[in-house]
């Protein structure tokens, strides 16, 4: 499986191990992080729940088709579900190809369509005590809503990035 | 004028002009649509507007019919229903003068805009075609109070697809100061002008679940075995994130008539009061992606999937 779930954190450790290929000279990773806060509201804890039984298998296409559209070696994605508080890991993606430029390339698509076309949803809860779960609530109002908020609500982690070749 | 008795059955009206001559001459009104759906349902016992017929709630649809043949269209509400969703997204006309039934409806289009005249049609009827509208627009007497077909049934005039003209604001009024209720036998009493309708199905109203069963089987030929066996199918839903929330559940096992997704998010945003509309929402069946209008069958678990969110 190439896409997974976990309700307990994410052992980024073992999962690179996963990608590790003689042919491959270079391995990108991004991590999702819960931050303190999303469109001027103060975040204190954020909340996954996903529609298992479709998400594993849109998640698993779409990663299947990052290691055939681009190509790369191999490519993984693991998502939390259940309680996250902020600083922790909401979701990690790690590629490795045999040059870099094809590993960051995948490493996006993934990250990227993950976003738009599993069914997970997220709950955010704020500091002012409300919660609303991310565009279903705030936005309902406009009945063409895209579902593309774009915000960037994670930062690339510094450590786990490496290229080697 | 001495009525040599050929006259044909159609010269009913006394219109100084000719109506089959001057359908619309220079000085009539314009015509506006008005549908109405200010119903109590109490037969269907669920909202008769957001009823589905091949996906699509007969308001809509019948707003889409009339669209194609007027300038204006509005929806007749009653003051509670302006924020109903099925009715919230068409321009509205909510009953503005005190009373019960239709005629209420009619008589606050007529307040609303006293210069136009109105093509009223009942939301219940979802055989009402193209054809219909085309003769009453086509053979209307403007000089009238009102153009209505005749029942294909008892020959009586069918007041809920007719043309009304601005002229019977007043009358309508007196009518309702003076008790009366029914705008049929207004229509018998005054002078409209009455066609026999070239669709006579068209005018067949759906007031009952039975009824609603019928006119679906007929419309959607796929829907047939289902309703006609009286056996509504058992479906299973399962609801996720803001829909899970909203239900109150997280699953839940019916008996439906619902023939699609589309029919069945239109049973349950009823009942349990969703937010989203369809159009936000994509819906799996059987734990796949699936098309709104994919006939189900009996067992298949359906989850409407609310905007994700992952990452």
């Amino acid at each position: 499986m190439r896409f997974r779930f976990t309700e307990s954190a994410i052992d980024t450790e073992a999962a690179r191990r996963e990608l590790l290929d003689p042919g491959a000279g270079g391995y990108v990773s991004f991590e999702g992080w819960v931050r303190d806060h999303n469109e001027g509201l103060e975040v204190t804890r954020l909340e996954y729940e996903a529609f298992a039984e479709l998400a594993l298998k849109e998640g698993e296409r779409i990663v299947a088709d990052a290691v055939r559209r681009f190509p790369v070696k191999h490519a993984l994605c693991i998502h939390r579900l259940g309680v996250l508080d902020l600083r922790d890991m909401a979701v990690w993606v790690g590629v490795s190809s045999v040059h870099r430029g094809e590993a960051f390339d995948a490493c996006r698509f993934i990250i990227d369509q993950v976003k738009h076309r599993v069914p997970i949803w997220k709950k955010e809860h704020y500091r002012n005590g409300d919660s609303g779960w991310v565009n279903c609530e705030r936005c309902a109002a406009g009945p063409r809503h895209s579902h593309d908020h774009d915000a960037a609500q994670f930062t690339v982690s510094a450590a786990p990035i490496a290229v080697i070749e | 004028m001495n009525d040599t008795g050929n006259t044909a059955p159609s010269g009913q009206s006394t219109a100084p002009s000719g109506p089959s001559t001057a359908p619309s001459g220079l000085n009539a009104a314009p015509v506006y649509g008005l549908i109405l759906a200010g119903g109590s349902s109490t037969r269907m016992q669920r909202d008769k507007a957001a009823l589905r017929y091949l996906g699509e709630p007969q308001l809509d649809r019948a707003f889409e019919l009339a669209s194609r043949h007027l300038t204006r269209v509005f929806v007749s509400v009653r003051p509670g229903q302006a924020a109903d969703p099925t009715r919230a997204q068409h321009p509205l006309i909510v009953d503005s003068v005190a009373g019960e039934g239709p005629i209420v409806g009619i008589r606050s289009a007529l307040a609303a805009f006293p210069s136009a005249a109105w093509l009223v049609m009942a939301c219940d009827l979802p055989f009402l075609s193209a054809v219909a509208l085309s003769q009453l627009l086509r053979e209307r007497d403007a000089a009238a109070l009102a153009t209505a077909f005749m029942s294909a049934h008892d020959g009586l005039p069918e007041p809920l697809c007719a043309i009304w003209e601005p002229a019977a604001a007043a009358a309508l009024a007196s009518y309702q100061e003076a008790g009366g209720r029914c705008p049929r036998k207004f229509l018998i009493r005054h002078a409209a002008r009455l066609l026999a309708p070239a669709d006579p199905r068209a005018l067949d109203n759906v007031n009952t679940p039975e009824e609603y069963a019928k006119a679906l089987a007929a419309i959607e030929p796929a829907a047939i075995e289902p309703i006609v066996s009286g056996s509504n199918m058992q479906l299973k839903i399962q609801y996720y994130a803001l829909m899970r929330e909203q239900a109150g559940r997280s699953e839940e096992t019916l008996e439906t008539a619902a023939a699609t997704p589309a029919d069945l998010y239109g049973e349950l945003a009823a009942r349990h009061g969703f937010t989203l509309s369809r159009d936000q929402l994509k819906v799996a069946v059987n734990s796949e992606f699936s098309d709104w209008s994919r006939p189900l069958r009996a067992g298949d678990a359906v989850v409407f999937i609310p905007p994700v969110a992952g990452g």
